[in-house]
Protein backbone atom coordinates (compact mmCIF):
# COMPACT_ATOMS: atom_id res chain seq x y z
CA UNK A 1 0.00 0.00 0.00
CA UNK A 2 1.22 3.46 -0.84
CA UNK A 3 1.33 5.35 2.45
CA UNK A 4 2.93 8.46 0.98
CA UNK A 5 -0.19 9.42 -1.00
CA UNK A 6 -1.98 12.48 0.35
CA UNK A 7 -5.03 11.49 2.37
CA UNK A 8 -7.44 13.91 0.76
CA UNK A 9 -7.23 12.16 -2.61
CA UNK A 10 -9.07 8.87 -2.75
CA UNK A 11 -7.01 6.67 -5.15
CA UNK A 12 -9.93 4.64 -6.61
CA UNK A 13 -11.88 7.82 -7.26
CA UNK A 14 -8.85 9.39 -8.89
CA UNK A 15 -8.37 6.33 -11.09
CA UNK A 16 -12.02 6.40 -12.12
CA UNK A 17 -11.92 10.09 -13.05
CA UNK A 18 -8.73 9.44 -14.97
CA UNK A 19 -10.35 6.67 -17.03
CA UNK A 20 -13.43 8.81 -17.67
CA UNK A 21 -11.22 11.65 -18.86
CA UNK A 22 -9.33 9.31 -21.18
CA UNK A 23 -12.57 8.08 -22.72
CA UNK A 24 -13.82 11.63 -23.28
CA UNK A 25 -10.47 12.55 -24.87
CA UNK A 26 -10.68 9.55 -27.18
CA UNK A 27 -14.15 10.60 -28.35
CA UNK A 28 -12.91 14.17 -28.84
CA UNK A 29 -9.91 12.97 -30.85
CA UNK A 30 -12.19 10.98 -33.16
CA UNK A 31 -14.36 14.03 -33.80
CA UNK A 32 -11.25 16.13 -34.43
CA UNK A 33 -9.89 13.60 -36.93
CA UNK A 34 -13.26 13.52 -38.66
CA UNK A 35 -13.31 17.34 -38.82
CA UNK A 36 -9.83 17.43 -40.26
CA UNK A 37 -10.50 14.73 -42.86
CA UNK A 38 -13.80 16.30 -43.93
CA UNK A 39 -12.55 19.87 -44.27
CA UNK A 40 -9.40 18.78 -46.20
CA UNK A 41 -11.43 16.42 -48.41
CA UNK A 42 -8.94 13.68 -47.72
CA UNK A 43 -8.80 11.05 -50.43
CA UNK A 44 -7.11 7.80 -49.42
CA UNK A 45 -7.97 6.03 -52.66
CA UNK A 46 -9.96 3.25 -51.07
CA UNK A 47 -11.80 5.60 -48.73
CA UNK A 48 -12.60 9.16 -49.62
CA UNK A 49 -13.95 11.98 -47.50
CA UNK A 50 -14.80 14.11 -50.56
CA UNK A 51 -18.53 14.22 -49.85
CA UNK A 52 -18.57 13.41 -46.14
CA UNK A 53 -20.17 16.22 -44.11
CA UNK A 54 -17.98 17.75 -41.43
CA UNK A 55 -18.86 17.74 -37.72
CA UNK A 56 -19.74 21.40 -38.06
CA UNK A 57 -22.28 20.70 -40.81
CA UNK A 58 -23.73 17.87 -38.77
CA UNK A 59 -23.95 20.11 -35.72
CA UNK A 60 -25.87 22.72 -37.69
CA UNK A 61 -28.19 20.07 -39.10
CA UNK A 62 -28.75 18.65 -35.63
CA UNK A 63 -29.51 22.12 -34.23
CA UNK A 64 -32.02 22.69 -37.02
CA UNK A 65 -33.71 19.34 -36.28
CA UNK A 66 -33.76 20.06 -32.54
CA UNK A 67 -35.60 23.32 -33.15
CA UNK A 68 -38.02 21.81 -35.61
CA UNK A 69 -41.36 20.53 -34.25
CA UNK A 70 -40.88 17.44 -36.41
CA UNK A 71 -38.26 15.95 -34.06
CA UNK A 72 -40.87 14.97 -31.47
CA UNK A 73 -43.00 13.39 -34.19
CA UNK A 74 -40.02 11.45 -35.54
CA UNK A 75 -39.06 10.25 -32.08
CA UNK A 76 -42.61 9.31 -31.14
CA UNK A 77 -43.09 7.25 -34.29
CA UNK A 78 -39.78 5.40 -33.95
CA UNK A 79 -39.96 4.77 -30.22
CA UNK A 80 -43.50 3.43 -30.64
CA UNK A 81 -42.44 1.00 -33.38
CA UNK A 82 -39.32 -0.20 -31.63
CA UNK A 83 -41.10 -0.75 -28.33
CA UNK A 84 -44.03 -2.55 -29.96
CA UNK A 85 -41.66 -4.87 -31.84
CA UNK A 86 -39.47 -5.31 -28.77
CA UNK A 87 -42.41 -6.11 -26.50
CA UNK A 88 -43.77 -8.71 -28.94
CA UNK A 89 -40.29 -10.21 -29.33
CA UNK A 90 -39.90 -10.26 -25.54
CA UNK A 91 -43.09 -12.25 -25.02
CA UNK A 92 -42.47 -14.61 -27.95
CA UNK A 93 -38.76 -15.05 -27.22
CA UNK A 94 -39.19 -15.77 -23.51
CA UNK A 95 -42.12 -18.17 -23.92
CA UNK A 96 -40.51 -20.05 -26.83
CA UNK A 97 -37.12 -20.04 -25.14
CA UNK A 98 -38.46 -21.50 -21.90
CA UNK A 99 -40.30 -24.38 -23.57
CA UNK A 100 -37.44 -25.07 -26.01
CA UNK A 101 -34.95 -25.01 -23.17
CA UNK A 102 -36.91 -27.46 -21.04
CA UNK A 103 -38.46 -29.92 -23.50
CA UNK A 104 -36.53 -32.06 -25.92
CA UNK A 105 -39.63 -32.69 -28.01
CA UNK A 106 -40.43 -29.00 -28.40
CA UNK A 107 -36.78 -28.26 -29.08
CA UNK A 108 -36.86 -30.72 -31.99
CA UNK A 109 -40.12 -29.31 -33.29
CA UNK A 110 -39.51 -25.57 -32.87
CA UNK A 111 -35.79 -24.95 -33.03
CA UNK A 112 -34.90 -26.05 -36.62
CA UNK A 113 -37.24 -23.57 -38.37
CA UNK A 114 -36.18 -20.80 -36.01
CA UNK A 115 -32.50 -21.56 -36.57
CA UNK A 116 -33.12 -21.37 -40.31
CA UNK A 117 -34.82 -17.98 -40.05
CA UNK A 118 -32.17 -16.56 -37.76
CA UNK A 119 -29.43 -15.72 -40.31
CA UNK A 120 -31.86 -13.91 -42.64
CA UNK A 121 -31.14 -10.18 -42.36
CA UNK A 122 -33.99 -7.81 -41.57
CA UNK A 123 -33.68 -6.05 -44.93
CA UNK A 124 -34.47 -9.32 -46.74
CA UNK A 125 -37.77 -9.49 -44.86
CA UNK A 126 -39.07 -6.22 -46.33
CA UNK A 127 -40.98 -7.60 -49.34
CA UNK A 128 -42.58 -10.41 -47.35
CA UNK A 129 -43.37 -8.05 -44.48
CA UNK A 130 -45.23 -5.80 -46.89
CA UNK A 131 -47.13 -8.75 -48.34
CA UNK A 132 -47.96 -10.38 -45.03
CA UNK A 133 -49.33 -7.47 -43.03
CA UNK A 134 -52.38 -5.35 -43.72
CA UNK A 135 -50.74 -2.02 -42.85
CA UNK A 136 -47.26 -0.68 -43.41
CA UNK A 137 -47.17 0.27 -39.73
CA UNK A 138 -47.48 -3.41 -38.78
CA UNK A 139 -44.86 -4.37 -41.36
CA UNK A 140 -42.42 -1.96 -39.77
CA UNK A 141 -43.15 -3.27 -36.27
CA UNK A 142 -42.59 -6.78 -37.64
CA UNK A 143 -39.10 -5.85 -38.88
CA UNK A 144 -38.06 -4.55 -35.45
CA UNK A 145 -39.65 -7.68 -33.94
CA UNK A 146 -37.43 -9.85 -36.16
CA UNK A 147 -34.43 -7.82 -35.08
CA UNK A 148 -35.12 -8.23 -31.36
CA UNK A 149 -36.42 -11.81 -31.32
CA UNK A 150 -33.31 -13.94 -31.71
CA UNK A 151 -31.07 -12.50 -29.00
CA UNK A 152 -33.97 -12.81 -26.54
CA UNK A 153 -34.81 -16.33 -27.69
CA UNK A 154 -31.24 -17.59 -27.49
CA UNK A 155 -30.61 -15.94 -24.11
CA UNK A 156 -33.74 -17.54 -22.68
CA UNK A 157 -32.92 -21.01 -24.07
CA UNK A 158 -29.45 -20.78 -22.61
CA UNK A 159 -30.79 -19.71 -19.23
CA UNK A 160 -33.54 -22.33 -19.10
CA UNK A 161 -31.15 -25.13 -20.06
CA UNK A 162 -28.68 -24.01 -17.42
CA UNK A 163 -31.13 -24.11 -14.50
CA UNK A 164 -29.46 -26.14 -11.73
CA UNK A 165 -31.01 -29.66 -11.66
CA UNK A 166 -30.51 -29.76 -7.89
CA UNK A 167 -32.75 -26.71 -7.51
CA UNK A 168 -35.40 -28.48 -9.57
CA UNK A 169 -35.02 -31.65 -7.49
CA UNK A 170 -35.26 -29.64 -4.25
CA UNK A 171 -38.39 -27.85 -5.39
CA UNK A 172 -40.04 -31.14 -6.34
CA UNK A 173 -39.25 -32.58 -2.92
CA UNK A 174 -40.78 -29.46 -1.38
CA UNK A 175 -44.03 -30.09 -3.22
CA UNK A 176 -43.69 -28.08 -6.45
CA UNK A 177 -45.65 -29.38 -9.45
CA UNK A 178 -44.80 -29.15 -13.14
CA UNK A 179 -46.20 -25.67 -13.65
CA UNK A 180 -44.86 -24.20 -10.40
CA UNK A 181 -41.38 -25.51 -11.21
CA UNK A 182 -41.57 -23.33 -14.33
CA UNK A 183 -42.70 -20.19 -12.58
CA UNK A 184 -40.80 -20.62 -9.30
CA UNK A 185 -37.52 -22.17 -10.45
CA UNK A 186 -36.85 -22.19 -14.21
CA UNK A 187 -37.96 -18.63 -14.90
CA UNK A 188 -36.01 -16.95 -12.08
CA UNK A 189 -32.98 -19.18 -12.75
CA UNK A 190 -33.02 -18.08 -16.39
CA UNK A 191 -33.70 -14.43 -15.51
CA UNK A 192 -30.09 -13.16 -15.70
CA UNK A 193 -29.68 -14.62 -19.19
CA UNK A 194 -33.10 -13.33 -20.22
CA UNK A 195 -32.14 -9.80 -19.17
CA UNK A 196 -28.92 -10.02 -21.17
CA UNK A 197 -30.94 -11.21 -24.17
CA UNK A 198 -33.46 -8.40 -23.72
CA UNK A 199 -30.71 -5.82 -23.50
CA UNK A 200 -29.03 -7.05 -26.68
CA UNK A 201 -32.44 -7.41 -28.34
CA UNK A 202 -33.26 -3.81 -27.55
CA UNK A 203 -30.06 -2.78 -29.32
CA UNK A 204 -30.75 -4.92 -32.39
CA UNK A 205 -34.33 -3.60 -32.61
CA UNK A 206 -32.91 -0.09 -33.04
CA UNK A 207 -30.32 -1.53 -35.37
CA UNK A 208 -33.16 -2.60 -37.69
CA UNK A 209 -35.03 0.70 -37.47
CA UNK A 210 -33.78 2.26 -40.71
CA UNK A 211 -34.57 -1.00 -42.50
CA UNK A 212 -38.09 -1.00 -41.05
CA UNK A 213 -38.79 2.63 -41.86
CA UNK A 214 -37.55 2.22 -45.42
CA UNK A 215 -40.91 0.53 -46.02
CA UNK A 216 -42.85 3.74 -45.95
CA UNK A 217 -43.81 6.51 -43.64
CA UNK A 218 -43.79 10.11 -42.94
CA UNK A 219 -42.22 10.14 -39.51
CA UNK A 220 -39.52 8.16 -37.76
CA UNK A 221 -35.81 8.62 -37.27
CA UNK A 222 -35.05 5.77 -39.65
CA UNK A 223 -37.36 7.34 -42.24
CA UNK A 224 -35.69 10.71 -41.67
CA UNK A 225 -32.27 9.15 -42.29
CA UNK A 226 -33.40 7.25 -45.38
CA UNK A 227 -35.22 10.30 -46.80
CA UNK A 228 -32.11 12.42 -46.27
CA UNK A 229 -30.15 9.91 -48.30
CA UNK A 230 -32.66 9.90 -51.19
CA UNK A 231 -32.56 13.70 -51.40
CA UNK A 232 -28.77 13.76 -50.86
CA UNK A 233 -28.93 15.81 -47.67
CA UNK A 234 -25.76 14.30 -46.19
CA UNK A 235 -25.49 16.09 -42.81
CA UNK A 236 -29.02 14.90 -41.95
CA UNK A 237 -27.98 11.28 -42.60
CA UNK A 238 -25.27 11.54 -39.96
CA UNK A 239 -27.66 13.24 -37.53
CA UNK A 240 -30.08 10.33 -37.97
CA UNK A 241 -27.31 7.78 -37.51
CA UNK A 242 -26.05 9.41 -34.33
CA UNK A 243 -29.58 9.77 -32.95
CA UNK A 244 -30.28 6.06 -33.45
CA UNK A 245 -26.92 5.16 -31.90
CA UNK A 246 -27.48 7.26 -28.81
CA UNK A 247 -31.10 6.21 -28.24
CA UNK A 248 -30.28 2.55 -28.92
CA UNK A 249 -27.42 2.59 -26.46
CA UNK A 250 -29.51 4.40 -23.85
CA UNK A 251 -32.51 2.08 -24.06
CA UNK A 252 -30.29 -0.97 -24.02
CA UNK A 253 -28.59 0.30 -20.86
CA UNK A 254 -32.02 1.06 -19.38
CA UNK A 255 -33.10 -2.56 -19.86
CA UNK A 256 -29.93 -3.76 -18.17
CA UNK A 257 -30.44 -1.34 -15.28
CA UNK A 258 -34.07 -2.39 -14.77
CA UNK A 259 -32.90 -6.01 -14.78
CA UNK A 260 -30.33 -5.29 -12.08
CA UNK A 261 -32.96 -3.55 -9.96
CA UNK A 262 -35.27 -6.55 -10.30
CA UNK A 263 -32.50 -9.03 -9.41
CA UNK A 264 -30.53 -7.66 -6.45
CA UNK A 265 -29.47 -11.22 -5.57
CA UNK A 266 -27.73 -11.65 -8.92
CA UNK A 267 -25.66 -8.54 -8.45
CA UNK A 268 -24.60 -9.75 -4.97
CA UNK A 269 -23.53 -13.13 -6.37
CA UNK A 270 -21.42 -11.48 -9.03
CA UNK A 271 -19.66 -9.12 -6.65
CA UNK A 272 -18.96 -11.95 -4.20
CA UNK A 273 -17.13 -14.03 -6.78
CA UNK B 1 -34.74 -22.10 22.06
CA UNK B 2 -36.09 -24.18 24.93
CA UNK B 3 -39.65 -22.93 24.73
CA UNK B 4 -42.15 -25.16 23.04
CA UNK B 5 -43.04 -23.44 19.77
CA UNK B 6 -46.30 -23.66 17.95
CA UNK B 7 -44.41 -25.61 15.32
CA UNK B 8 -43.59 -28.37 17.78
CA UNK B 9 -47.11 -28.55 19.17
CA UNK B 10 -48.45 -28.77 15.63
CA UNK B 11 -46.17 -31.72 14.96
CA UNK B 12 -48.81 -34.43 15.11
CA UNK B 13 -47.34 -36.73 12.50
CA UNK B 14 -45.03 -39.48 13.72
CA UNK B 15 -41.77 -40.34 12.03
CA UNK B 16 -42.18 -42.67 9.09
CA UNK B 17 -41.23 -46.34 8.94
CA UNK B 18 -39.11 -47.27 5.93
CA UNK B 19 -38.97 -50.72 4.36
CA UNK B 20 -36.61 -51.38 1.50
CA UNK B 21 -36.85 -54.78 -0.11
CA UNK B 22 -34.12 -56.09 -2.46
CA UNK B 23 -33.71 -52.67 -4.02
CA UNK B 24 -31.67 -52.25 -7.19
CA UNK B 25 -31.13 -48.93 -8.98
CA UNK B 26 -29.64 -48.83 -12.46
CA UNK B 27 -28.36 -45.47 -13.70
CA UNK B 28 -27.30 -44.28 -17.14
CA UNK B 29 -28.55 -45.47 -20.50
CA UNK B 30 -27.46 -48.08 -23.03
CA UNK B 31 -23.86 -49.25 -22.81
CA UNK B 32 -23.07 -46.74 -20.06
CA UNK B 33 -25.70 -48.16 -17.71
CA UNK B 34 -24.44 -49.50 -14.39
CA UNK B 35 -25.88 -50.76 -11.12
CA UNK B 36 -25.45 -47.97 -8.59
CA UNK B 37 -27.27 -49.88 -5.87
CA UNK B 38 -27.65 -53.65 -5.76
CA UNK B 39 -29.83 -55.87 -3.63
CA UNK B 40 -30.29 -53.60 -0.62
CA UNK B 41 -32.83 -54.68 1.98
CA UNK B 42 -33.40 -52.87 5.24
CA UNK B 43 -36.03 -51.66 7.65
CA UNK B 44 -35.90 -48.38 9.56
CA UNK B 45 -38.15 -47.82 12.58
CA UNK B 46 -40.22 -44.64 13.01
CA UNK B 47 -38.20 -41.82 14.53
CA UNK B 48 -34.88 -43.59 14.12
CA UNK B 49 -31.72 -41.67 13.22
CA UNK B 50 -29.83 -43.77 10.69
CA UNK B 51 -26.51 -42.88 9.10
CA UNK B 52 -25.46 -44.53 5.87
CA UNK B 53 -21.67 -44.67 5.79
CA UNK B 54 -19.68 -45.56 2.74
CA UNK B 55 -16.76 -44.58 0.49
CA UNK B 56 -17.46 -41.96 -2.16
CA UNK B 57 -19.08 -43.35 -5.28
CA UNK B 58 -20.57 -46.35 -3.48
CA UNK B 59 -24.13 -45.45 -4.40
CA UNK B 60 -25.25 -44.07 -1.06
CA UNK B 61 -26.52 -40.86 -2.66
CA UNK B 62 -28.38 -42.95 -5.23
CA UNK B 63 -30.03 -44.89 -2.41
CA UNK B 64 -31.14 -41.60 -0.90
CA UNK B 65 -32.32 -40.30 -4.28
CA UNK B 66 -34.43 -43.42 -4.68
CA UNK B 67 -35.90 -42.89 -1.20
CA UNK B 68 -36.70 -39.29 -2.13
CA UNK B 69 -38.44 -40.52 -5.28
CA UNK B 70 -36.03 -38.95 -7.77
CA UNK B 71 -34.79 -42.33 -9.05
CA UNK B 72 -37.07 -45.19 -10.01
CA UNK B 73 -35.94 -48.60 -8.71
CA UNK B 74 -35.04 -51.09 -11.41
CA UNK B 75 -35.71 -53.92 -8.96
CA UNK B 76 -37.28 -54.35 -5.55
CA UNK B 77 -39.41 -51.83 -3.68
CA UNK B 78 -39.33 -48.93 -1.23
CA UNK B 79 -42.21 -48.36 1.15
CA UNK B 80 -42.73 -45.57 3.64
CA UNK B 81 -45.42 -46.35 6.20
CA UNK B 82 -46.59 -49.15 3.94
CA UNK B 83 -47.13 -46.99 0.85
CA UNK B 84 -44.78 -47.46 -2.11
CA UNK B 85 -42.63 -44.44 -3.03
CA UNK B 86 -43.92 -43.16 -6.38
CA UNK B 87 -42.13 -39.82 -6.71
CA UNK B 88 -40.92 -36.83 -4.71
CA UNK B 89 -43.21 -35.76 -1.88
CA UNK B 90 -42.95 -33.13 0.87
CA UNK B 91 -43.38 -35.98 3.40
CA UNK B 92 -39.84 -36.98 2.49
CA UNK B 93 -37.76 -33.82 2.84
CA UNK B 94 -34.39 -33.73 1.10
CA UNK B 95 -31.34 -31.74 2.20
CA UNK B 96 -28.33 -31.53 -0.12
CA UNK B 97 -24.75 -30.59 0.61
CA UNK B 98 -24.92 -26.98 -0.55
CA UNK B 99 -26.25 -24.41 -2.99
CA UNK B 100 -29.79 -25.66 -3.26
CA UNK B 101 -31.48 -22.68 -1.66
CA UNK B 102 -33.24 -20.51 -4.24
CA UNK B 103 -30.71 -17.68 -4.69
CA UNK B 104 -33.46 -15.28 -5.83
CA UNK B 105 -35.58 -15.69 -2.71
CA UNK B 106 -34.88 -14.12 0.66
CA UNK B 107 -34.24 -16.50 3.53
CA UNK B 108 -37.79 -16.19 4.85
CA UNK B 109 -39.33 -16.95 1.46
CA UNK B 110 -37.00 -19.90 0.96
CA UNK B 111 -38.24 -21.41 4.21
CA UNK B 112 -41.86 -20.58 3.37
CA UNK B 113 -41.63 -22.21 -0.08
CA UNK B 114 -43.17 -25.54 0.98
CA UNK B 115 -46.19 -23.76 2.46
CA UNK B 116 -46.58 -21.69 -0.68
CA UNK B 117 -46.78 -24.92 -2.66
CA UNK B 118 -49.56 -26.05 -0.32
CA UNK B 119 -51.44 -22.84 -1.02
CA UNK B 120 -51.02 -21.33 2.46
CA UNK B 121 -51.58 -17.56 2.46
CA UNK B 122 -48.61 -15.22 2.41
CA UNK B 123 -49.14 -13.82 5.88
CA UNK B 124 -49.48 -17.18 7.60
CA UNK B 125 -46.63 -18.87 5.78
CA UNK B 126 -44.24 -16.03 6.57
CA UNK B 127 -45.23 -16.20 10.21
CA UNK B 128 -44.60 -19.93 10.38
CA UNK B 129 -41.32 -19.59 8.50
CA UNK B 130 -40.21 -16.98 11.02
CA UNK B 131 -40.91 -19.46 13.82
CA UNK B 132 -38.81 -22.16 12.16
CA UNK B 133 -35.93 -19.79 11.57
CA UNK B 134 -35.99 -19.19 15.32
CA UNK B 135 -35.84 -22.95 15.89
CA UNK B 136 -32.60 -23.24 13.89
CA UNK B 137 -31.12 -20.11 15.49
CA UNK B 138 -31.46 -17.74 12.55
CA UNK B 139 -33.88 -15.16 13.94
CA UNK B 140 -32.96 -11.77 12.48
CA UNK B 141 -31.73 -13.11 9.13
CA UNK B 142 -35.15 -13.29 7.46
CA UNK B 143 -34.49 -10.61 4.86
CA UNK B 144 -31.05 -11.73 3.73
CA UNK B 145 -30.42 -13.48 0.46
CA UNK B 146 -28.72 -16.91 0.67
CA UNK B 147 -25.52 -15.52 -0.88
CA UNK B 148 -25.21 -13.19 2.13
CA UNK B 149 -25.04 -16.10 4.58
CA UNK B 150 -22.13 -18.33 5.60
CA UNK B 151 -22.14 -22.00 4.61
CA UNK B 152 -23.34 -23.13 8.05
CA UNK B 153 -26.16 -20.61 8.06
CA UNK B 154 -27.25 -21.72 4.60
CA UNK B 155 -27.51 -25.31 5.85
CA UNK B 156 -29.65 -24.12 8.78
CA UNK B 157 -31.99 -22.51 6.26
CA UNK B 158 -32.07 -25.77 4.26
CA UNK B 159 -33.08 -27.69 7.37
CA UNK B 160 -35.78 -25.16 8.27
CA UNK B 161 -37.09 -25.20 4.71
CA UNK B 162 -37.56 -28.98 4.85
CA UNK B 163 -38.95 -29.04 8.40
CA UNK B 164 -41.74 -26.60 7.61
CA UNK B 165 -43.49 -29.41 5.70
CA UNK B 166 -43.53 -31.62 8.85
CA UNK B 167 -41.79 -34.42 6.94
CA UNK B 168 -42.15 -37.94 8.27
CA UNK B 169 -38.72 -38.72 6.88
CA UNK B 170 -35.79 -36.35 6.49
CA UNK B 171 -33.22 -37.40 3.89
CA UNK B 172 -29.85 -35.71 4.24
CA UNK B 173 -27.13 -36.10 1.62
CA UNK B 174 -23.83 -35.17 3.27
CA UNK B 175 -25.45 -31.95 4.47
CA UNK B 176 -22.39 -30.76 6.40
CA UNK B 177 -19.75 -32.07 3.99
CA UNK B 178 -18.76 -28.62 2.72
CA UNK B 179 -18.40 -27.00 6.15
CA UNK B 180 -15.25 -26.49 8.18
CA UNK B 181 -14.71 -28.78 11.18
CA UNK B 182 -15.82 -26.22 13.80
CA UNK B 183 -19.02 -25.32 12.02
CA UNK B 184 -19.75 -28.96 11.23
CA UNK B 185 -19.65 -29.92 14.91
CA UNK B 186 -21.96 -27.05 15.77
CA UNK B 187 -24.38 -28.10 13.05
CA UNK B 188 -24.32 -31.71 14.25
CA UNK B 189 -25.30 -30.58 17.75
CA UNK B 190 -28.01 -28.34 16.30
CA UNK B 191 -29.41 -31.18 14.23
CA UNK B 192 -29.58 -33.48 17.25
CA UNK B 193 -31.29 -30.75 19.22
CA UNK B 194 -33.83 -30.13 16.48
CA UNK B 195 -34.41 -33.86 16.02
CA UNK B 196 -35.41 -34.26 19.67
CA UNK B 197 -38.14 -31.65 19.11
CA UNK B 198 -39.62 -33.03 15.90
CA UNK B 199 -40.82 -36.58 15.42
CA UNK B 200 -39.09 -37.46 12.23
CA UNK B 201 -37.06 -40.35 10.92
CA UNK B 202 -33.67 -39.25 9.62
CA UNK B 203 -31.59 -41.00 6.97
CA UNK B 204 -28.24 -39.25 6.89
CA UNK B 205 -25.59 -39.97 4.25
CA UNK B 206 -21.96 -39.37 5.13
CA UNK B 207 -18.45 -40.62 4.54
CA UNK B 208 -17.27 -39.15 7.84
CA UNK B 209 -17.06 -41.92 10.46
CA UNK B 210 -16.96 -39.52 13.44
CA UNK B 211 -20.08 -37.79 12.18
CA UNK B 212 -21.96 -41.07 11.77
CA UNK B 213 -20.96 -42.33 15.22
CA UNK B 214 -21.83 -39.05 16.91
CA UNK B 215 -25.26 -38.65 15.35
CA UNK B 216 -26.83 -42.02 14.69
CA UNK B 217 -28.88 -44.63 16.48
CA UNK B 218 -27.74 -47.00 13.84
CA UNK B 219 -25.07 -47.02 11.12
CA UNK B 220 -25.47 -48.88 7.85
CA UNK B 221 -22.09 -49.41 6.19
CA UNK B 222 -22.04 -49.72 2.41
CA UNK B 223 -19.46 -51.45 0.22
CA UNK B 224 -17.88 -49.81 -2.85
CA UNK B 225 -19.91 -49.92 -6.05
CA UNK B 226 -22.29 -51.58 -6.62
CA UNK B 227 -23.39 -50.56 -3.15
CA UNK B 228 -24.63 -53.18 -0.73
CA UNK B 229 -25.06 -53.00 3.01
CA UNK B 230 -22.12 -54.82 4.59
CA UNK B 231 -22.77 -54.01 8.25
CA UNK B 232 -25.55 -52.76 10.48
CA UNK B 233 -24.19 -51.26 13.70
CA UNK B 234 -26.49 -50.23 16.57
CA UNK B 235 -25.16 -47.43 18.78
CA UNK B 236 -26.31 -47.22 22.36
CA UNK B 237 -24.54 -44.00 23.38
CA UNK B 238 -26.67 -41.99 25.76
CA UNK B 239 -28.58 -38.95 24.52
CA UNK B 240 -28.28 -36.01 24.64
CA UNK B 241 -24.81 -36.49 23.25
CA UNK B 242 -21.86 -34.24 23.87
CA UNK B 243 -18.71 -33.84 21.75
CA UNK B 244 -16.75 -35.41 24.66
CA UNK B 245 -18.23 -38.68 23.47
CA UNK B 246 -15.84 -38.66 20.53
CA UNK B 247 -12.86 -39.31 22.77
CA UNK B 248 -14.42 -42.16 24.75
CA UNK B 249 -12.99 -45.64 24.57
CA UNK B 250 -16.16 -47.23 23.23
CA UNK B 251 -16.37 -44.60 20.49
CA UNK B 252 -12.81 -45.10 19.26
CA UNK B 253 -13.25 -48.87 19.24
CA UNK B 254 -16.29 -48.54 17.01
CA UNK B 255 -14.42 -46.08 14.85
CA UNK B 256 -11.65 -48.63 14.38
CA UNK B 257 -14.27 -51.17 13.37
CA UNK B 258 -15.76 -48.79 10.78
CA UNK B 259 -12.31 -47.95 9.42
CA UNK B 260 -11.61 -51.64 8.95
CA UNK B 261 -14.85 -52.01 7.02
CA UNK B 262 -14.20 -49.02 4.80
CA UNK B 263 -10.48 -49.64 4.26
CA UNK B 264 -10.02 -53.42 4.55
CA UNK B 265 -6.38 -53.17 3.49
CA UNK B 266 -5.60 -51.21 6.64
CA UNK B 267 -6.03 -54.36 8.72
CA UNK B 268 -3.88 -56.58 6.52
CA UNK B 269 -0.56 -55.47 7.98
CA UNK B 270 -1.22 -54.41 11.57
CA UNK B 271 1.51 -52.51 13.37
CA UNK B 272 3.52 -54.54 15.84
CA UNK B 273 1.98 -54.28 19.29
CA UNK B 274 4.16 -52.20 21.57
CA UNK B 275 4.19 -53.30 25.15
CA UNK B 276 6.43 -52.39 28.10
CA UNK B 277 6.96 -56.13 28.50
CA UNK B 278 8.49 -56.44 25.08
CA UNK B 279 7.18 -58.44 22.14
CA UNK B 280 4.85 -61.29 23.04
Amino acid sequence: MDTTAPRTLDPPLLRRTGRLLLRALSLGACVAAWQWAATHHVDLGLVTFQNVPSPGDVYDAAAALLESPRLVLHLKASVGRVFAGFAAAGVAGIVLGLVIGRSRLLEDVLLPPLEMLRPIPAVAWIPLAILMFPSSELSMVFITFIGALFPILLGTIHGAEGADPRLVASSRSLGAGRWTIFTEVILPAAAPNIVTGLSIGMGTAWFCLVTAEMISGQFGIGYYTWAAYTIQNYPDIVVGMLLIGVIGMGSSALVKKLGDLAMPWHHMQRTKR
Amino acid sequence: MNQTTRFERAQLAQGGAIEIDRLGVRLGAGAQAFDAVQDVSLAIAPGEFVCVLGPSGCGKSTLLGALAGHWTPSRGSIRVDGAPVAGPHPDRGLVFQQHTLFPWKKVLDNVAFGLKMQGVGRRERRERARELLGLVGLAGFEDRYPVQLSGGMQQRVEIARVLINHPRVMLMDEPFGALDAQTRLKMQELLLDVWTRVNTTIVFITHDIDEALFLADRILVMSPRPGRIIDDIRLDFERPRHPDLMTSHHFTRLKRHCLDLLHPQASITPLARLSPLGPP
